[in-house]
């Protein structure tokens, strides 16, 4: 399979296999009008199999969402043609509106405006909570 | 500005100075008296409530200030749509601190993120009720004489009973204390109180169905009434509300020295017969929640510079 080599944007590499339609929808890449590849089951000397993600154009990704898909991604930046910046990706301490709580008695499920905010609380367990009720996250 | 949302937002040194305070109180009511005159505290009650808002109303008037009250939804302008965020900062320009009971998890933390004067949590749905935690607090203080050392009981519902996560939170900091959990399979302390605060803190916890067990081993014994406002589903609630009552049989299992406390309203848990025992703290448990409510408000306005 052939997808070409991008010029300027960032590749989301080394996902762990079957996490990279998770990550391209919490991305909101469905919506965005530019050229952007997912690409699954890639055979991986680090991972046995990973997915990967190429968008080719130079938008801004927040960089949370990935280390809270996939803290063991890594994000390597493209300017023409040539790669400028290799990122490793950590689980952020707090998100804010990527994940919704779905606590039916949590203030956020009635205040539709309100942030939803989550905090990590158990990095080991890789275990977020919702800051209004402290209702853990569960996918 | 100082907000009080959950009971681990005051330090041990806090709750120390708290209830030095209140014990003054008790001692001195007359050097209180005026100590708030001309402040205002706004008691806002989204959710039906007699104990902790006359608690709070009586706490400020015997300081010597004013309240203004809004109680159930249905009579203010959240039956319009307005948020808590909204009210919080309407509220802020009238009042010069505020107790709000709200029936959703977080709503105080919403309004103490913006409001512009202190904001006390009186219960936030199953979540948090830290003024109640202070009561049990003084009350634990005053009938034992100490809060570490303890082995506490809590029985009934503790998945949703906001007053257990509170207890728990708050004695997890002192020495040498142990919890029996005894609560039906379905009402058992979430997941979240046990990670959090039990097992990081090497806290010693056990858990069992069976009161009768657990009763002859405890200092303290916290019942808790099953709530029937948390349930979504009544047969649920009907097939649950029983699980534990407190009988005079019951309490010849216990120790001579064993308190008992609940928060209130009690609905079946515990005999009538019980009342007159004296191991029964619960009513003494109300009156010390009005003294560390009126500590609580001193220790707020004085921080926010509203009175000296």
């Amino acid at each position: 399979m052939n997808v070409d080599s991008i010029q300027n944007g960032l590749v989301i590499d080394h996902i762990a296999a079957g996490h990279g339609m998770t990550l391209y929808n919490l991305l909101g890449l469905d919506s965005i009008d530019v050229s952007v590849a997912l690409i699954k089951n890639v055979a991986s000397r680090k991972l046995g199999r990973k997915d990967i993600i190429k968008i080719d154009a130079d938008i801004p990704v927040n960089i949370d969402i990935i280390g809270f898909a996939d803290p063991g991604a890594t994000v390597n930046y493209i300017r023409d043609g040539k790669l400028v910046e290799k990122r490793t990706i950590d689980m952020p301490e707090t998100l804010k509106n990527v994940i919704r709580c779905k606590n039916p008695r949590c203030i956020t499920s009635c205040e539709q405006e309100l942030d939803q905010l989550f905090r990590l609380t158990d990095r080991e367990r890789k275990i977020y909570r919702c800051v209004y009720c402290e209702t853990r996250w569960n996918g | 500005m100082r907000h009080v949302i959950d009971i681990l937002d005051l330090s041990t040194d806090e709750i120390r100075s708290l209830i030095e305070t209140a014990q003054d109180v008790i001692a001195h009511p007359g050097d209180y008296y005026g100590v708030c005159g001309g402040k205002k505290l706004a008691t806002l009650f989204f959710e039906p409530s007699t104990r902790t808002r006359l608690s709070f109303e009586a706490a400020m008037y015997e300081l010597g200030g004013n309240v203004l009250s809004v109680t159930g939804a249905g009579t203010s302008s959240a039956s319009k749509g307005e948020s808590v965020a909204d009210t919080a900062k309407v509220v802020s320009c009238y009042a010069d601190i505020i107790a709000m009971r709200h029936p959703k998890e977080g709503a105080a933390l919403v309004a103490a993120n913006n409001a512009s004067i202190p904001v006390i949590n009186a219960g936030d749905g199953g979540h948090c009720h830290p003024t109640q935690t202070l009561a049990d607090l003084l009350t634990i203080r005053r009938e034992k004489g100490r809060l570490g050392g303890l082995n506490v009981g809590l029985c009934g519902d503790l998945k949703f009973g906001r007053t257990v996560h509170s207890l728990i939170n708050a004695l997890s900091r002192y020495e040498d204390v142990r919890f029996v959990l005894i609560s039906p399979e379905e009402l058992k302390l979430p997941s979240y109180v046990k990670d959090n605060v039990l097992k990081p803190n090497g806290i010693p916890y056990s858990q069992t169905a069976s009161l009768e067990e657990a009763l002859p081993e405890l200092d303290l014994l916290y019942m808790t009434r099953v709530q029937k406002e948390r349930f979504f589903n009544e047969e649920d609630y009907l097939r649950l509300k029983d699980s534990y009552v407190l009988t005079p049989d019951k309490m010849k299992l216990a120790g001579p020295d064993m308190c008992v406390l609940h928060p209130l309203p009690r609905v079946n848990e515990i005999s009538v017969s019980i009342d007159d025992d004296p191991r029964a703290c619960y009513f003494k448990q109300v009156l010390n929640g009005k003294y560390m409510r009126m500590a609580l408000i001193l220790m707020l306005l004085r921080d926010a510079g509203t009175i000296r």
